[in-house]
């Protein structure tokens, strides 16, 4: 359980986060959306320690993440995995040196106990075969899905996505959808994706943060979005007038 | 300004601190510290050995010119420029053509990764990011940079020997006679000692300036600007104070 206890956050004069407070579950697929700029992007640096936060609290079960000394930090850093909206995959590395990567900065294990783990992430996210190809070879959902491979090589009990779907075509975005959302099952992951994927809220989105300008707005399921009446929840998800005609048609039946 | 310099300042002093850390892996930093290596040694060879040899030959040639036909022996050519060469002409040089090759490469290849989230993903994974990005780095012009610096010292003078000998300046004998005349090992610890403090200098300023480079491609080659100008500015001004201090 990762939570954020009244959380705020100013860049200079620009407060980005405003008393923002929310419990990301365990074994859940943990939305946070928001239109661009709202402070996703922000609250989720906050939350693995990237940015610190002006006042307020982040908790990791019951650990206070912003009062544990460097060594902590870095103990609780090793149960965390991220995939970055770029994919963030080291260009000089093959797929398979980018995988391995953490394993060999952390653990002591033989190069054939490595192997075998990087061949076991390598099948999970589907991607067998592409071991000695080098990021640039690759499409953009390959490299997201190496960037998944890599994120839960340490078996990790937090992940971390920003943006998996941008840059995505719809199919390769569901398949990344349902690719995180299985993992995250499989291994009982407190899991957390920062998007605007229309299709992940309502596929994955066991629960649902909005942010709008830096404040908490709504919270709930993919189940509850359609019946909510909640005024920004609606701009943002029924935002074009088809949606809104599909929504009617639904809440009719 | 000079707040702005003071800040500056600590945030390199603070780094340098980080990067001083424990290395989570030896055997991967050994293995990043040998690419360096090849980097920095390797990839900087003929450019270095380029200026060099004409480094050499322009000093020869033009002592030759201004102490033709006076007084003075000509032998005392091959001696000025072994002095010159090892005491200035070769450090110095080395290490300002490094802090415009090497030195802007370091810059943008971390502010690279700064721009492209690599350090944030290594952050994330746990890495001490400054002591990865910069240990290996300085390790390598450590020891590198001080090699490079007495290949060209070497070149230099080979390049003095082919401009002035074969064109008739003077010959071989009084050039050979010059290089051994009142040779002071002393001044070949000041050049080691000179390369030493450049190579830290470039490096490190160049791994500042990439590590704390902001988004967008206009401040990646601010950065990179950056790691020239002031590695070049202190280069100079550590040359001076290491005169003062070696001399005195």
């Amino acid at each position: 359980m990762i939570k954020a206890d009244h959380i705020f956050k100013s860049f200079g004069e620009n407060e980005v986060l405003k008393d923002v407070s929310m419990v990301f579950e365990p074994g859940k697929t943990n939305l946070i959306i928001g239109r661009s700029g709202a402070g996703k992007t922000v609250l989720l640096k906050l939350l693995v320690g990237l940015f610190r936060p002006t006042s307020g609290k982040v908790w990791y079960d019951d650990i206070d993440f912003y009062a544990l000394d460097k060594k902590k930090v870095r103990a609780i850093r090793m149960e965390v995995g991220m995939l970055f909206q770029g994919s963030a995959l080291f260009d000089s590395m093959t797929v398979e040196e980018n995988i391995r990567f953490p394993l060999d900065m952390f653990t002591n294990d033989s190069l054939a106990e490595k192997q075998k783990r990087v061949d076991y992430c390598l099948e999970r996210v589907d991607l067998v075969g592409t071991n000695e190809q080098y990021p640039s070879e690759i499409s953009g959902g390959m490299q997201k899905r190496v960037g998944i491979a890599r994120a839960i090589v340490l078996n990790p009990k937090y992940l971390f996505c920003d943006e998996p779907n941008s840059g995505l075509d719809p199919k390769t975005s569901i398949l990344i959808d349902q690719l995180i959302s299985s993992i995250t099952d499989e291994f009982n992951i407190t899991t957390v994706i920062n998007t605007h994927d229309m299709n992940s809220v309502m596929e994955i989105g066991e629960k649902i943060a909005l942010l709008h300008l830096g404040k908490l707005v709504w919270i709930g399921n993919k189940n509850e979005v359609m019946e909510s009446d909640n005024e920004f929840l609606q701009q943002f998800i029924f935002a074009s007038p088809f949606l809104q005609r599909l929504r009617k048609e639904a809440l009719k039946k | 300004m000079l707040l702005g310099t003071f800040k500056h300042f600590g945030r390199y002093i603070l780094l340098l601190r980080q990067a001083m850390g424990r290395p989570d892996n030896v055997r991967i930093y050994w293995k990043e510290t040998l690419r360096q290596m090849d980097d920095i040694g390797i990839g900087s060879l003929v450019i270095v050995c380029l200026i060099a040899v004409f480094i050499g030959a322009v000093t020869a040639v033009q002592f030759s010119y201004q102490l033709g036909g006076q007084l003075i022996p000509r032998y005392y050519i091959g001696y000025i420029v072994r002095d010159m060469t090892i005491i200035e002409l070769a450090p110095t040089f080395t290490c300002l053509v490094l802090a415009g090759k090497v030195g802007s490469n370091i810059a943008s290849e971390i502010g690279g990764m700064r721009q492209k989230e690599h350090i944030d993903a290594m952050e994330i994974m746990g890495v001490n990011t400054a002591a990865f990005l910069i240990m290996p780095r300085l390790v390598a012009a450590l020891v590198v940079i001080p090699m490079l610096v007495c290949i060209a010292a070497f070149v230099s003078i080979g390049g003095a020997y082919v401009a002035s000998v074969p064109t008739g300046l003077f010959s071989s004998a009084e050039f050979v006679k010059g290089l051994r005349y009142v040779f002071e090992p002393y001044n070949v610890t000041m050049m080691l000692v000179k390369s030493v403090v450049f190579a830290f200098i470039l490096t490190t300023v160049a791994c500042y300036q990439g590590y704390y480079v902001q988004r967008g491609s206009i401040e990646l080659g601010k950065a990179s600007t950056n790691a020239v100008v002031f590695g070049d500015v202190l280069i100079l001004v550590a040359d001076y104070l290491i005169a003062v201090v070696l001399t005195s």
